[in-house]
């Protein structure tokens, strides 16, 4: 048990090595300097600049925000995982979440903090909604996840900035009006302490979702039956299981996961809705998040924040010449890392020896 | 209704890469491998296409040719990391080309920086030029629709398509291939070599693949973007399903989908169009493809053992 | 008569296990030779390496006196092997002639040229007088028709050996018999048989030499005439086999579960089961023997749940379960042993403790308002793992899929006795299981027996179903043609029944 449990560990972390790694030799092969990488997530990590010696709390401050809402679409792209769903439609989910952080925003009044959990509650039911129909299409007529929902994704994309343009109001085409404080994850003591970072209270709805995810996957009658699904649809029939409304409730939460990211984009990182010409990646963000942590609530956490510090390291690099997207080239290295060491495994169990002496037909020699 | 005729020829503009790319797909689900990583692919064929269109434009007239040229070989190699890693490691294939999705997307726009200096290529003079052939463009009605300022892959489609289905269903290739989809098992116990097969079926998804990228961004762009194919790659896959994993299906499929791609566009020329929202002609393919899905996945009639992991000892 | 295939001292290793043990397989031509050992035996192993599938790791293979190295199944077919494997490796929608000529395609240019495919596979049938249609889909033919183009597959290849890998599982009696014809028939004209096989009536029918494996090691070969069955049986398992179980006479009670007129639609959409009707007896074992393939498989789906019921009731102390979910079935006292315990019986990725649950987890003591209570669970693993002796690695913490297939039957049993149910429907309870397993597991069963509930016993070795239940069934084309006393019929009547010939209803 302990040498499974140390392998879990020690694999990905074997993974997110090697992707950096590939990263450094593609830099050098294009004749960029791999230091200059490093440098830029180090001070992302820890607000030091090492070259110049300065210490600047504002980039942790956004290596938090950048943090947080791909700690959340991991979130739900694991939740999908366990029942056996690839989710790629996190980006989607998430879109409708801000799209429901904005209705709520601009069209309740209530005071504080009413307001802001109204905005949080709306944008998980607009993601879980948006995740139940692939999840009702999956279950109930056997359409396959993966180009469903990135279907889903595109058509979320264009509906939001329609109705960001033609419903709420939005004069320049980019974003909307500014949401009132009471509506807003944001708080003037915390950006001041992160000297005028982004930094907001999203740090507790995330923490929270970390928590809600374990409790549900280890400790619940609900995550019970969903893991067993998620292992053996058959077995989890012929036990009495509701396999097809298991599938569409692992695709609720995992929706709800992805609308509070939005939620957390919106109302925290930022406080206004936006435009969006392109999808914005949090859905790959959170698929690198999900297979790098494993599906686990913890693992979710810290590779979320290995991939939040990524991200938040990007301008910084822009800024020692080396282009922003190394990052995607070292999230995709890592990915496909990580896909081979699922291959790996699966190449293991099939050559695990029988224990006894007596065989069974499947092993049949 | 003179607006319809004038908005085939855009249809199959924009038809033509999604056919493409779709029989790509279907030689990689036939072999058994699942290949979602078409999107992925695309894009490094399409940056391929530009940057090669870019570089010999000055010297050749036939610089778009040569940039389709490239963006066949580019989606080759980069289509034998999808088949090494699902052939020789037996990982996931979903996880496998998801990966390759997001490492194409990193990696073009990175060599765009290192070559351009910009989160795009330079702009191209001609691209694909439209053609037309004498003689034939001044026929009654299809003269004028078929080969009067037409786009030359309009016809690499139209032969790829028969080529495809001559090669899966006449030839002894095209019936080991889909042994190796269906049955893997059956076709190793007759002495084919399956992982030989399954390479064969990847490389050349890739290599469709990466001429529907060059086609798309030589057809319909000026230059190439992040956004050059913008989820094609997946509507391709919907269009394989759409189209029953057979060669006419996929091309009947993939000329419904380039329609609706065309309204988009001439929308606001057809009377009982205009009041719409441009956002819904945009969203039009997606919603089709979704659509489509629902309809036809439950009537699925993809190779049998197409994703699943081939286990030689299995038995 | 000289050997035509020798396999000499043959080592074959896999990571945990010697497989063939120091071989010795020497084959006459023109005969047939069987070959005899119970699962694990070994014996696929070594015809794997014969065809090309394996490479031993020692040892030596001689055709025709010349020493060979196999390297992969198109060499063996050159060298005249050609194997019938017990799973048939057909594709499904290719035609018949598709799936012979596969790998070896007659061509005309670049094309297939199907006529003189189709023209070639109808000589070698009419020659051998394996009876097909060419142009038929595989999906749409019978088994027995699906073995012969196995066989045409080989003889297209002019194959001189043919091994046949356990083929008689999924005949009917009249389909074996045509099989041995069709054996004969090849001997006759010149080729060479290899039959692997557990099933001894067929080796004293059709063959002249048997080789007896055990545990990867060589037992002996014997002449088939000088040598009786029981003295085989104890070859093949190492010690006096007791072939019956001890049991009691039935003390049958009330009718407890009651399948009125049930009418089941199989996968293709066609009445799997007709207006089928039957009774079970607390205290009773009611055994359902029949082909595969005949509605047994349906009847069990129908009533456990997984699929609907057409018309018709099935009645559980008078309450019908047809129009009810699968979990509230289970709740009103039905027990299921599933026929693939792998896939159906058990989460192989589960842990034991968590497989022992999967029914009742959400109620107490296993769980209260939705939250697990793991204590409970794993106290409940510890003592049914006890009480059953389930031998596993890690006590409850063991993953299901590292337990041998013995130990996941009884787990499964054990969990499903435990639940004390009423009725037990037991599907294939001893498939792929040693003879010490299928003893534990016979017996078992008789107890809860002997306790009063009601067991309908379903199996496709007739043995079993002769040897443990109190009455027995028989199902044909969806319907029973006959109900009789275990202890007043035999082997040949129950073959009768099963192949349509013979009807009786007690």
């Amino acid at each position: 048990m302990a040498k499974r449990t140390s392998n879990a560990i020690l694999i990905p972390i074997a993974c997110v090595l090697l992707g950096f790694v590939v990263a450094s030799i593609v830099l050098v092969v294009t004749g960029r300097n791999p230091g200059g990488m490093f440098l830029s997530m180090l001070q992302a990590f820890t607000g030091i600049n090492v070259q110049v010696g300065t210490f600047n709390p504002r980039y942790i401050g956004e290596f938090f925000v950048q943090s947080m809402p791909i700690i959340l679409s991991g979130l739900a792209v694991g939740f999908g995982f366990k029942v056996g769903l690839f989710n790629i439609g996190g980006e989607g989910q998430l879109m409708m979440g801000s799209l429901a952080s904005i209705a709520v925003a601009l069209s309740v009044h209530l005071p504080a903090p009413w307001h802001v959990i109204l905005v949080l509650v709306a944008a998980m039911v607009a993601g879980a909604f948006w995740g139940a129909i692939p999840g009702f299409l999956k279950a109930r007529f056997n359409v396959h996840e993966v180009v469903m929902t990135i279907m889903l994704n595109y058509v979320a994309l264009y509906l939001c900035n329609w109705m960001i343009v033609s419903v709420f109001g939005s004069t320049d085409h980019i974003k909307t009006a500014m949401f009132p404080q009471t509506a807003l994850l944001k708080d003037a003591g915390l950006t001041a302490l992160t000297n005028g970072s982004r930094l907001n209270w999203g740090f507790v709805p995330v923490v929270l979702a970390v928590i809600v995810y374990w409790f549900i996957i280890e400790r619940t009658t609900f995550g019970f039956s969903l893991r067993a699904v998620g292992f053996s649809k058959e077995a989890a029939r012929c036990s009495g299981m509701k396999v097809e409304r298991n599938i569409v409730m692992s695709m609720v939460v995992s929706g709800a996961f992805a609308g509070l990211a939005g939620a957390v984009l919106t109302v925290g990182t930022f406080n206004y809705g936006r435009v969006l010409s392109t999808a914005e990646g949090y859905g790959m963000d959170g698929i690198a998040v999900a297979l790098v942590g494993g599906n686990n609530a913890f693992g979710i956490f810290l590779s979320g924040l290995l991939f939040g510090m990524l991200k938040a390291a990007q301008p910084l690099m822009q800024s020692q010449g080396i282009p922003k997207d190394i990052a995607n080239i070292i999230q995709a290295a890592i990915v496909l890392f990580v896909a081979m060491k699922y291959g790996i495994d699966y190449l293991l169990k099939k050559i695990r020896p029988p224990k006894q002496e007596t065989f069974d037909e499947e092993a049949r020699v | 209704m003179n607006v319809l005729y004038t908005m085939l020829p855009i249809a199959f503009v924009y038809a033509s890469p999604i056919v493409v790319a779709a029989l790509g797909g279907m030689f990689s689900e036939r072999s058994g491998i699942v290949n979602i990583a078409l999107e992925g692919i695309m894009l490094v064929g399409a940056f391929a296409g530009a940057a090669v269109t870019i570089l010999l434009e000055p010297i050749s007239p036939a610089a778009g040719y040569y940039g389709l040229l490239a963006g066949v070989v580019a989606g080759m190699i980069f289509s034998l990391l999808h088949a090494y890693t699902s052939v020789n490691l037996k990982a996931d294939q979903v996880i496998s080309g998801t990966a390759l999705n997001i490492l194409a997307g990193g990696l073009t726009v990175y060599l765009c920086e290192i070559i351009y200096h910009q989160q795009r290529s330079t702009t191209f003079e001609r691209g694909l030029a439209k053609v037309s052939i004498a003689g034939l463009e001044d026929l009654p009605f299809i003269g004028p629709l078929f080969f009067k300022n037409v786009s030359p892959p309009f016809f690499f489609m139209l032969v790829l398509v028969l080529l495809a289905w001559f090669a899966v269903y006449k030839t002894p290739f095209g019936l080991r291939l889909r042994s190796c989809g269906e049955h893997p098992q059956a076709a190793a116990s007759m002495g084919i070599n399956v992982f030989r097969m399954r390479y064969l079926g990847v490389v050349i998804s890739g290599a469709l693949a990466g001429l529907s990228g060059a086609i798309m961004v030589l057809t319909q762009d000026i230059q190439f973007t992040a956004s050059s194919v913008h989820g094609t790659g997946f509507i391709a896959l919907g269009c394989l399903i759409f189209g029953k994993w057979n060669p006419w299906g996929v091309l009947g499929a993939g000329l419904f989908f380039g329609f609706a791609e065309a309204v988009a566009i001439y929308a606001k020329d057809i009377p009982f169009l205009q009041g719409i929202p441009l956002e819904f002609f945009y969203l039009l393919p997606y919603l089709l493809t979704a659509i489509a899905l629902v309809v036809f996945s439950s009537k699925s009639v993809g190779p049998k053992a197409s994703g699943e992991i081939y286990d030689p000892g299995k038995r | 008569m000289p050997y035509i295939i020798e396999m000499l001292d043959i080592i074959k290793d896999f990571p945990g296990i010697r497989a063939n043990d120091n071989v010795t397989l020497q084959v006459e031509q023109g005969s047939i030779h069987a070959l005899l050992g119970e699962n694990g035996a070994g014996k696929s192993t070594l015809m794997s390496i014969l065809f090309g599938l394996y490479r031993p790791d020692s040892g030596t293979i001689k055709v025709r006196g010349q020493e060979v190295e196999i390297t992969d199944p198109n060499h063996a077919n050159q060298l005249g092997i050609g194997m019938v494997h017990q799973h048939f490796k057909l594709v499904h929608n290719f035609t018949v002639t598709e799936n012979i000529i596969l790998g070896l395609e007659p061509r005309s240019g670049l094309v297939i040229d199907r006529k003189r495919a189709a023209k070639r596979v109808r000589e070698i049938s009419e020659l051998y007088a394996l009876n097909v249609d060419p142009e038929a889909k595989i999906e749409d033919i019978s088994v027995g028709m699906q073995q012969r183009v196995e066989i045409l597959k080989m003889l297209y290849r002019n194959a001189e050996i043919l091994i046949f890998d356990e083929p008689t599982a999924v005949l009917t009696p009249q389909e074996i018999h045509e099989l041995m014809q069709i054996m004969r028939r090849l001997v006759g004209e010149g080729k060479t048989v290899l039959l692997i096989t557990h099933k001894l009536k067929e080796i004293k029918e059709v063959a002249s030499v048997c080789t007896v494996l055990r545990r990867g090691r060589l037992v002996k070969t014997v002449d088939v005439e000088g040598t009786s069955e029981e003295a085989m049986a104890e070859m093949m398992v190492g010690r006096e086999v007791n072939f019956h179980v001890d049991k009691a006479l039935a003390k049958p009670g009330d009718v407890l579960l009651s399948i009125e007129h049930l009418n089941v639609r199989n996968a293709k959409g066609l009445l799997g089961v007709k207006d089928l009707s039957l009774e079970l007896r607390s205290g009773e074992i009611l055994g359902l023997c029949g082909i595969d393939g005949n509605g047994q498989t349906e009847l069990v789906r129908a009533i456990t749940g997984l699929v609907p019921v057409e018309s018709g009731r099935i009645l559980l102390n008078g309450q019908d379960l047809a129009p009810l979910a699968i979990k509230r079935r289970l709740d009103l006292g039905l027990g299921h042993i599933p026929e693939d315990r792998q896939r159906h019986g058990l989460v192989l990725d589960f842990r034991l403790d968590e497989n022992f649950v999967v029914h009742s987890y959400g109620r107490p003591p296993f769980s209260r308002a939705g939250i697990l209570d793991k204590a409970r669970i794993r106290e409940n693993a510890e003592r049914l793992i006890g009480e059953f002796d389930v031998r596993c690695g890690q006590g409850g913490e063991t993953l299901a899929r590292s337990m041998s297939g013995g130990n996941q039957q009884k787990a499964i049993l054990a969990r499903e006795i435990d639940r004390s149910p009423e009725a037990f429907v037991i599907s294939q309870p001893t498939r792929g299981l040693d003879v010490g397993a299928i003893e534990y597991i016979h017996k078992r069963i008789v107890e809860e027996r002997d306790k009063g509930k009601a067991i309908l016993l379903v199996s496709l070795e007739l043995d079993e179903i002769l040897d443990v239940s109190d009455r027995i069934a028989v199902i044909y084309n969806g319907e029973i043609v006959g109900i009789v006393n275990a202890s007043e019929t035999d082997e040949n009547e129950l073959g009768l029944m099963m192949s349509g010939s013979k009807r009786k209803v007690a």
